[in-house]
């Protein structure tokens, strides 16, 4: 059941400052050209290790119950139905656009 | 919590049920969010796919420090937010509400330094539809970019400004002693919505700050 767990303020602490060193890791990675789209890829990536730090310590959801994992995972799932069908559509349309006259 | 006196309404077997199925319905809620969110997430990167040139060239106009110096207030408030309900789950009434202060106050610092910004992006004609002008043959999709910028941080600001309200709501009920170690699921509920919006902040930020940063 979903009987409350405390949190140690330690782990909070933990937690927040991983979120402050990934935030200013993903503005300096910024400035930096990895090549291609990378850099977009490197920056979306900090930012999901980010929201996952939130919703499984801050919401809780580490400690919560599998009920409650299935409706937070239905939300998520949902979005990938969004992206994945509507994406490769403009995707694979830009590989046969020269990248120059985009 | 299950040995103190039941304080469940009558369609639940215990204040365990209850409190289960609160949190139940708050993500549900959260739910719809990601879809209402989800959706311009989706226009922003079917058009960042078409004009990526144009994405990048309007996204390097942001003032990038601004947007890091508000991405750390955002999860100092998540921060203090967490806090806030830790204190309530060990029934720290006093903790409760000097942390629910702090959060308002870092949410209304956040909502400062974003106007500050919209103030620029009006004195520099970076606002579509308002004598927008953009040098170069970009014009159009920095436009574009620009549309999405407004709308999602502007929804975003929405949101943070209903979480202030509300967020002021609950320290008016801890005034008033609503909630105790056995009782505190308004805030718990309230926090999830704050962490929640710190989330969408998370994916805006490097969305729309840091793209292209590098060729600029």
């Amino acid at each position: 059941m979903n009987t409350p767990h405390v949190v140690s303020v330690k782990l909070y602490a933990a937690i927040f400052g991983a979120l402050l060193l990934l935030t200013l890791s993903t503005t300096g990675m910024a400035f930096v050209d990895l090549g291609g789209d990378w850099n977009a890829v490197a920056a979306v990536a900090i930012a999901i290790v980010k929201a996952l730090l939130v919703i499984l310590f801050f919401m809780h959801v580490r400690y919560s119950s599998p009920l409650t994992w299935l409706f937070v995972g239905a939300g998520f799932f949902w979005l990938m139905i969004l992206f994945g069908l509507t994406m490769p559509d403009p995707l694979a349309r830009n590989w046969l656009t020269p990248v120059a006259i985009r | 919590m299950s040995d103190t006196p039941a304080i469940h309404a009558h369609q639940f077997d215990d204040s365990v049920q209850q409190h289960e199925a609160s949190w139940l319905g708050m993500w549900v809620f959260l739910g719809t969010e990601v879809m209402f969110f989800g959706g311009m997430f989706l226009g922003y990167t079917f058009y960042r796919t078409a004009y990526p040139q144009g994405f990048a060239a309007a996204s390097n106009h942001l003032d990038i420090w601004l947007g890091t110096i508000n991405t750390a207030v955002l999860i100092c408030s998540s921060f203090t937010m967490a806090l806030a309900v830790r204190a309530g789950q060990i029934g720290q009434n006093r903790l409760v509400k000097i942390f629910l202060c702090l959060t308002i106050v870092l949410g209304i610092v956040f909502l400062g330094i974003k106007f500050t910004e919209y103030y620029q992006k009006f004195e520099e004609h970076l606002v579509p539809g308002w004598d927008f002008r953009f040098e170069g043959a970009l014009v159009s999709s920095a436009e574009i970019f620009f549309s999405f910028y407004f709308a999602m941080t502007g929804m975003h600001a929405v949101h943070m400004i209903i979480g202030i309200s509300l967020l002021t709501v609950l320290i008016v009920k801890a005034t008033r002693g609503r909630f105790s170690a056995s009782y505190n699921t308004p805030v718990e509920l309230i926090g999830l919505y704050w962490h929640f919006v710190d989330i969408v902040w998370i994916f805006l930020f490097p969305l729309l700050y840091l793209v292209g940063r590098h060729l600029g």
